[in-house]
């Protein structure tokens, strides 16, 4: 299909580690070390019973190490893929069916991030026991709490909330 | 004013309260940001109404009970409002002391706005945790207004602040100085997003630990087009050029020790003789209380503001009540 696609004929240990899958979205050129971050933004943790492959520091073409997520059966919308953005800014989301990709896209920064990540501040309203779910606006560089309005840059993968 | 006051037009925290919350209704006062120059002068034009004839607003809201959720003390900002209200012939309710209260049974803020909006036509929030207004606007139908939100936003303040400015020097082609605690003074940061909507020169004048929040500066920036910002470490060398003087206190807790604390506090506080340079309008302001930031030999000149500026939170606030409610009342009847 691509030729980033880092599943190249003939690199059979690739393939071991992780394996083909026959419908659902492979998430490709996820920084190294970010996977388990992935499935977490993603809200995915096996307990519907999907299948999940992971590839962690996985030789890329494009990066020296990246990671990969395939989950299987489960056609990942763009709208759930782009707070992937956050973490893995260069995320290729490929829609798998009968071994084939037929669909391909990137990640895009979405203006506005609910219930993923928790606010940092202690201060903030959002941090108690109120009924409110998290809303994060997308800066450019950080996203900004939609209630007490902090800003964070750094750190994102610590405020995901698990 | 229409549905305005709460434009979503420059208010990006707004924006998202608009695109995720149906309910919320624009006719909350959260934060100055979510205020263009079309609703700063709309409110202090009523302001200015009101305070050359206030019997004529006397009974306007003679059926209308404003409710007053204080959850932390601030005796004068409550009496203000408590003020504002009576003297549009309404009435206020307040939910005692938090001590004998649902709230120290540990009732949500959203449960006890959801509760108290039924007893009341307009809601005034005081609460310690930053960004509780936004939360609590989510909840309610009646107008909210925010009178402080831990270290967030007090836009009463900032409103009575910009009418002093406009009364005293004109709120356009204005040079202004802000002196002192710039990092954790709110009402600091409320007042200079504000002051983006007009031609403004912003000074800030404070010691290097208790310069502006970076995040307050990108987003002044970010606003700011018609506003020049400037940080300084000593008032000297812009003081003959400052229309205002905007001054804060530093306070004690901010230092470790009590030397260290006196040795920088008392380079930011001012007397007749810093004031030698400064020009004959000058106006200085203070949001009060004050301790030794301003020398009390500057109370009898023409330069203090500061009582006035306290008492302009009467007008002030009846305005913003006299606009929510008629707004409230009009957008009910439309619907
Ligand atoms: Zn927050």
């Amino acid at each position: 299909m691509s030729d980033d696609h880092d599943h190249h004929d003939g690199h059979d240990d690739h393939e071991l580690r992780v394996s083909k899958i026959r419908s659902g979205t492979v998430i490709d050129h996820v920084r190294g070390g970010q996977a388990l971050n992935v499935l977490a933004i993603l809200g995915i943790d096996g307990s519907d019973g999907e299948e999940v492959s992971v590839g962690m520091n996985v030789p890329s073409d494009r990066f020296a190490r990246k990671d990969i997520v395939k989950v299987e059966g489960r056609e990942l919308s763009q709208d759930e893929v782009d707070v992937l953005s956050l973490i893995a800014p260069d995320a290729t989301i490929n829609i798998v069916r009968d071994y084939d990709v037929i669909e391909k896209h990137r990640v895009e920064r979405p203006d506005l991030v609910e219930e993923v990540l928790s606010c940092p501040n202690t201060g903030c309203i959002t941090t108690g026991d109120e009924p409110v779910s998290s809303r994060f606006e997308v800066l450019d560089d950080g996203v900004r709490c939609g209630y007490c309005e902090t800003i964070v840059r750094d750190g994102i993968p610590s405020l995901i909330d698990t | 004013m229409s549905h305005s006051l709460s434009a979503t037009q420059n208010g990006e925290i707004q924006g998202l309260g608009k695109s995720q919350h149906e309910r919320m209704r624009h006719d909350h006062l959260i934060t100055s940001k979510q205020l263009s120059r079309a609703d700063i002068e709309t409110v202090l034009d009523r302001a200015a109404e009101i305070d050359a004839d206030p019997s004529a607003v006397a009974d306007r809201h003679a059926n209308s009970v404003l409710g007053l959720l204080f959850f932390e003390p601030s005796t004068r900002t409550k009496m203000s409002f408590e003020t504002a209200m009576k003297r549009l012939g309404g009435s206020v309710i307040d939910m005692g002391s938090i001590e004998s209260s649902s709230v120290k049974k540990g009732e949500t803020l959203a449960d006890t706005v959801r509760v108290t909006e039924g007893y009341a036509d307009a809601l005034v929030l005081r609460h310690p945790k930053q960004g509780s207004a936004t939360m609590a606007s989510e909840f309610v139908d009646v107008p909210l207004l925010n009178a402080g939100d831990g270290a967030g936003h007090h836009p009463t303040q900032t409103l009575l602040d910009l009418y002093t400015i406009r009364e005293n020097a004109g709120l356009d082609d204005l040079t202004i100085g802000i002196m002192g605690d710039l990092k954790y003074g709110r009402t600091v940061h409320s007042l200079s997003y504000a002051l983006t909507n007009f031609d403004t020169r912003q000074h800030f004048i404070s010691p290097e630990s208790l310069q502006l929040p970076r995040d307050v500066v990108y987003d002044l920036h970010q606003q700011g087009e018609r506003t020049q910002i400037r940080e300084h470490d000593s008032l000297e060398e812009i003081l003959p050029s400052l229309d205002v003087l905007y001054v804060t206190r530093i306070q004690r807790e901010r230092f470790p020790d009590e030397n260290e604390y006196q040795k920088i506090a008392g380079e930011y506080q001012i007397d007749l003789e810093t004031l030698e340079d400064a020009r004959d309008e000058l106006t200085v302001m203070h949001p009060l209380p004050r301790v030794d930031e301003i020398a009390p030999e500057i109370d009898d000149t023409d330069h203090a503001a500061y009582f006035e500026q306290a008492h302009n939170g009467i007008p002030v606030r009846m305005a913003l009540l006299d606009l929510l409610l008629e707004n409230h009342t009009r957008g009910d009847t439309d619907e």
